[in-house]
């Protein structure tokens, strides 16, 4: 962790620690925040890989479903214990995110782009044909929520387990990004034939990092999944994977930070938007066009920059 | 002194029709600067890439240090030993200019993901260790006034020196240079002919492509000479500059431009 | 169709444009809006249909593709999908989420042939292809406009320096891609019905025939095209028409992973093209 991350981390940690108080225990605000939690977590893994390593995934809601369907199913169908449950999801995206990865990273550009929103609407279309086990569209429901040492694990106290992990999540990033490996991931985003040059096997850190997205949105799927204990594919859709791409593109790719902001920008507005169901998804293109035309960096870069312009 | 470091026997490259190297021999002897010259398109360019892995040969054997280089990849080879500039810079513009020399370290280096992830004690040891070598060679090239910068902040001539001080962060045996004077001015062109000699000094056999003629005979040891692909010459400057063969490649550049 | 919608644009400026699928969406509920609400006559509507998209496409050309030129990969790739996800919102906002359907182009009875019932609309639906096929080669290969629109996507400043004006060229190829998606909706309604979100699936399947055929090929467009629908409908009958879908997706992951060059499109030009 860079000296310049301690304080927003110091910050984020104390409001999280007070919330619960400062909203006066309203479940629904708690609610709210612990979705924000959770897309930041997604949004986090998607922030390395796009704007550090530079490479791009419209399929990332797939992962997200894999890991809140595997809680789901071992933890109902199989009685197995969440944690379990849990590694098992991790387990099965890195794997499945490995063997997409490996042949997917090698393309360019846009067909990069193109196979992995190819590769998540296979998944979508998995999970809704393979009834017997996620219960097809209609859904998975009686997901236990999470106790732990006897204490049910709801409200406030769901709140902290996955802040807990957005916090140990955003330590780990930062350690990463400040490190040997990731000054090899923006070297591959800066040029990759120099990165290869200098002895950085491009194709393997690329596939790295995007194994390493692939278990962030599993840890946030199962995450999801114990929270709102029913799951249906439609939450996993390619409309999901393009909202993730928008808190990370909106926010700011290149920074972690950007992406949290992202996160919470685009998990607040639709409550703000609630009453304007029929705007939503206009609302949502004009929001993402808007962004990309005048502040392509993203809002917190973009803010930055026109604060430095006035220093001047 | 007489150990060979690079051997190419029968080397060639064909694009489709085109062959840009054919039958191609030569040595490069360790210690030693040598030089690539050769009318625009004669394939020097396209040697360096073919030593390098960028691209595989269409026949032919690269030999270095004993081993084969034919069909590993780029990053490989780096790891054997063998470090480059380019004749288009491509310098990581998204960092500063001390974490580009910093990426040099990585094949002296091993932290992976979890100890990064985790700044394990081994890795914080490491993460001091790399910035302190790539200072030095910041130092080394003169450019340690400008280490916090953006890489792409600097003068052109800078961002040059720059590429050469991450590549000497590698440790390489064999540095190819691939036009380092291109776009330099006569002061940054002696500096850079100095700090070449410098490099030699450490034990770095260097190749060279470049276009200055007086830098070439100026610090070579043996110079290499190319036209569409082919060997016309090869030995110490002095006998290149008066071979009848060299002098009709480049001259024939000169009247087919006329 | 949708295929070589892309194919012109890749042809013209090397982005693959996400919003292709729309295109054609916006076909189909426009067509239905003519002929339904403003009870325009088949053919008038279907050109009026046309027009319209073919207006929005360069719209959305001048609009947001124009002034991103020298952006990101992924800010490009982004502006695309917003302008899907743009016109999927308004599309919702007008239409609803309910399909929609046609009244075939002509005749309402199933003909049979060779044991297969057949609807005459298939007919239509040959025809017009095979007319817009041929049409957009003849513009490709012939007219020096399609041949210029080529060599913008290999070499934008080279072109602009011999004086093609690659502005022009860039809208017309966005606004007759866009035309030719239009077309493909209009065409379709009537057999396989049109709602407000199907522009995705059509792109990716459409995307899958493009790069299956050759990104630079415009009849290998069309060709693979024909490849993947015949094996969904096989795959659909063996397996399971749920999983239908993911054949096409299926058949482009494999076919980007093994030869991204496509069956009949070149290695070379391939690795010469920026993306």
């Amino acid at each position: 962790m860079d000296k310049k991350d301690f304080y927003p981390l110091l910050f984020v940690f104390l409001i999280i620690a007070i919330f619960p108080w400062l909203v006066g225990g309203n479940e629904y605000f708690i609610s709210i925040l612990i979705f924000l939690g959770i897309n930041g977590i997604i949004t986090m893994g998607l922030s390395l890989l796009m704007g550090y390593a530079g490479q791009i995934s419209l399929g990332h809601a797939g992962f997200f479903g894999l890991g809140a369907y595997s809680s789901g199913i071992l933890t109902t169908q199989y009685s197995i214990h969440p944690l379990a449950a849990f590694l098992a999801g991790i387990f099965l995206s890195a794997i499945i995110a490995f063997l997409v990865g490996k042949p997917t990273l090698r393309l360019k550009g846009h067909y990069m782009a193109v196979a992995t929103l190819g590769f998540g609407e296979i998944l979508f279309i998995v999970f809704n044909e393979l009834s017997p086990l996620t219960g097809g569209p209609s859904g998975l429901s009686g997901i236990p929520t999470l106790t732990f040492m006897g204490y049910s694990l709801e409200g406030a106290r769901y709140l902290y387990l996955v802040w807990g992990f957005v916090i140990l999540l955003l330590l780990f990033s930062l350690n990463v990004i400040n490190s040997r490996v990731g000054r090899a991931l923006r070297a591959v985003h800066g040029s990759e034939i120099a990165a290869n040059a200098m002895g950085v096997d491009a194709s393997r850190y690329k596939v790295q990092v995007f194994v390493l997205s692939a278990v962030y949105a599993s840890i946030a799927g199962s995450l999801y999944a114990h929270f709102v204990t029913f799951i249906s594919p439609s939450s996993f859709s390619l409309m999901f994977s393009i909202l993730l791409l928008m808190m990370v593109v909106v926010g700011g790719a290149e920074t972690i930070w950007g992406a949290l902001l992202g996160a919470m920008v685009l998990t607040l507005l639709p409550e703000y938007l609630r009453g304007l169901e029929d705007f939503e998804v206009l609302a949502y293109g004009g929001i993402l066009m808007v962004v990309l035309l005048f502040m392509p960096q993203g809002i917190l870069l973009g803010v930055r920059k026109l604060f430095e312009k006035k220093r001047n | 002194m007489n150990e060979r470091i690079l051997q190419v026997e029968g080397l060639q490259k064909s694009f489709g029709g085109l062959r840009a190297i054919d039958l191609l021999d030569f040595t490069v002897v360790k210690d030693g600067v040598k030089s690539v010259i050769g009318p625009n398109g004669a394939g020097k360019t396209t040697l360096f890439n073919l030593i390098t892995g960028i691209i595989p040969p269409t026949g032919g054997v690269l030999q270095f240090a004993g081993r084969s280089l034919n069909g590993l990849k780029p990053h490989t080879i780096a790891r054997l030993g063998i470090s480059r500039t380019f004749q288009n810079l491509e310098l990581f513009g998204n960092m500063t200019v001390l974490e580009n020399v910093m990426v040099g370290r990585h094949i002296q280096t091993v932290s992976g993901l979890f100890s990064a992830g985790l700044r394990l004690p081994g890795m914080r040891k490491e993460e001091r260790e790399i910035k302190e070598k790539a200072w030095e060679e910041l130092q080394f090239m003169g450019l340690e006034e400008k280490g916090v910068m953006e890489a792409s902040a600097l003068p052109l001539g800078e961002q040059k020196l720059l590429e050469i001080a991450r590549a000497l962060a590698t440790q390489p045996k064999l540095l190819l240079l691939d036009e380092p004077a291109a776009g330099l001015n006569m002061r940054e062109t002696g500096k850079l002919s100095e700090t070449i000699l410098r490099i030699r000094e450490r034990g770095i056999t260097i190749m060279l492509v470049e276009h200055d003629m007086s830098l070439v005979m100026e610090i070579s040891d043996e110079v290499l000479v190319l036209n569409y692909g082919k060997k016309i010459a090869e030995g110490p400057p002095r006998d290149i500059q008066r071979n009848p063969e060299v002098i009709a490649a480049y001259l024939g550049e000169e009247t087919g431009n006329a | 169709m949708v295929a070589l919608g892309f194919t012109m644009i890749y042809n013209a400026t090397g982005i693959i444009n996400l919003a292709q699928g729309e295109f054609v969406m916006l076909g189909g509920l426009i067509m239905v809006f003519c002929t339904a609400v403003l009870k325009i006559p088949l053919l008038i509507g279907f050109v009026l249909t046309v027009a319209v998209v073919m207006l929005l496409g360069a719209l959305f050309e001048r609009l947001a593709i124009h002034p991103l030129k020298n952006a990101s990969l992924i800010t490009l790739i982004m502006i695309t999908l917003a302008a899907s996800i743009l016109f999927r919102g308004v599309a919702m906002f007008l239409w609803g989420k309910d399909p929609y359907g046609l009244p075939a182009f002509s005749g309402g009875q199933s003909i049979q042939l060779w044991g297969a019932t057949l609807q005459p609309q298939i007919f239509w639906i040959f025809g017009i292809t095979f007319l817009a096929v041929f049409g957009i080669g003849l513009f490709f290969n012939r007219t020096l406009t399609g041949k210029a629109m080529t060599a913008c996507s290999f070499n934008p400043l080279a072109a602009r320096l011999v004086g093609i004006n690659v502005r022009k060229l860039v809208l017309l190829s966005f606004g007759l891609s866009a035309a030719v998606g239009a077309v493909a909706g209009a065409i379709i309604t009537p057999i396989t019905l049109m709602e407000y979100d199907r522009g995705p699936l059509l792109a990716l399947k459409g995307f899958a025939a493009a790069v299956l055929g050759g990104l630079g090929s415009g009849v290998g467009a069309i060709a693979a095209g024909f490849l993947i629908g015949i094996l969904e409908s096989l795959g659909a009958g063996l397996i399971s028409s749920g999983y239908k879908d993911a054949i096409a997706l299926l058949v482009l992951l494999v076919i980007l992973w093994v030869k991204p060059s496509g069956l009949l499109g070149s290695a070379e030009e391939s690795q010469l093209k920026k993306f």
